[in-house]
């Protein structure tokens, strides 16, 4: 199932600003919620994204309980040279997703 | 005649003068109410939650399910093709069940009949992604409800519960959407109730719903019991309001506050 989706040009001029707008399907559970009875939802949130392009990080983002669900994450980077962008989402009960693209700088 | 009778009987014809249909022209989705933030998701796959449902949606499309091992795409082909403008005529007449159906339960007949598979739970996330998918195919298009001998009956069924209050409010849906439609209730516009965007992404639900998931939050606030998702009543009900939205322009997946 598709539970990211990654949006950012696949072609870009050598020093062009870049933006990069990420979707990560998620239900983000606050963990301060409760059920009709009571009891404590507990937590379910992406707690780390980090962007790496080729190997360097290039942008991370910690996530905390406060964050809608389905979080949107967009930011900017320079394209500097060809090659290929990693995105890595990571939270509890072991949730990880990962997607990676591939950039043409000319 | 007394005062009293002759103000009650001013009051009487003042809210039925009131209660006329919304002109065609004077009709507003709520899309155009909403604040900047909310119409920009709305208008950018990219950035549009709802995007996350379609895409799944397009996976389940070409997956095979049931005893039958068929997929939709082995009928239907490509959606982008064969689905285009069938979300702005549903809810419609089937012949087969001989009654009115709506476009979730439209995918639940396939699934039933074609592919020999259990029927999705309403409201679940694979019908709501198939049916975002499905309708994601008639953006743009217009609504175009058939409204003709045998659907007649169950479009003048949904114009009565529009028109009939229900609840501990004692309130029907066009005091609200008809009458007081573009004035506050609290600090938020109340809509017309257009069903242009349908399965919508919802703020509030922090997630893609059904129109019957959202005409039950409103049965809920008149302090109604509410009826079942996928029931008669409110596909009735969903049927008036493709009509009352004739011609509005279908703008699948929606994002509301």
């Amino acid at each position: 199932m598709a539970r990211v989706v990654v949006n950012m040009p696949k072609q870009a001029r050598r020093g062009e600003i870049i933006e990069i707008r990420t979707l990560a399907g998620h239900t983000m559970e606050t963990g301060f919620r409760r059920t009709q009875h009571g009891e404590l939802v507990p937590r379910d949130i992406i707690t780390l994204f980090t962007c790496s392009y080729n190997g360097a990080e290039v942008f991370r983002a910690e996530l905390h309980p406060a964050i809608a669900a389905n979080p949107l994450i967009a930011f900017h980077t320079i394209a500097t040279e060809s090659g290929t962008l990693e995105f890595r989402w990571s939270g509890d009960n072991g949730y990880s997703a990962t997607h990676s693209a591939a950039i043409t700088v000319d | 005649m007394s005062i009293r009778v002759l103000r009650l009987f001013l009051l009487l014809a003042f809210a039925c003068s009131a209660s006329a249909e919304i002109p065609l022209a004077e009709r507003r989705s709520g899309y155009q109410d909403m604040g900047r933030e909310t119409r920009a998701m709305q208008d950018d796959d990219a950035i549009n939650p709802a995007t996350l449902w379609v895409l799944d949606g397009e996976a389940l499309w070409a997956r095979r399910a049931g005893a039958a091992a068929r997929a939709c795409a082995d009928c239907h082909q490509d959606a982008r093709v064969s689905m285009k403008g069938v979300a702005a005529r549903y809810p419609a007449f089937d012949a087969a069940a001989r009654k009115v159906v709506n476009l979730e339960q439209r995918i639940n007949l396939c699934r039933v009949e074609r592919q020999q598979d259990k029927p999705l739970a309403y409201e679940s996330h694979e019908l709501l992604a198939l049916t975002a998918y499905v309708a994601r195919q008639s953006r743009g298009l217009p609504i175009q409800v058939e409204s003709s001998e045998r659907t007649r009956a169950t479009l003048e069924a949904g114009r009565a519960m529009f028109l009939r209050r229900e609840g501990q409010l004692n309130l029907a849906c066009a005091q609200c959407h008809d009458e007081r439609a573009a004035h506050r209730l609290g600090g938020t516009v109340i809509p017309q109730g257009h069903p242009t965007g349908y399965p919508i992404y919802r703020l509030e639900w922090q997630g893609v719903g059904s129109l019957h998931r959202r005409m039950r939050n409103c049965m809920v606030a008149i302090r109604a019991e509410p009826y079942a998702l996928g029931s008669r009543e409110y596909v009735e009900l969903e049927l008036y309001l493709m009509w009352r939205a004739r011609g509005m322009l279908l703008e699948t997946p929606g994002v509301r506050p």
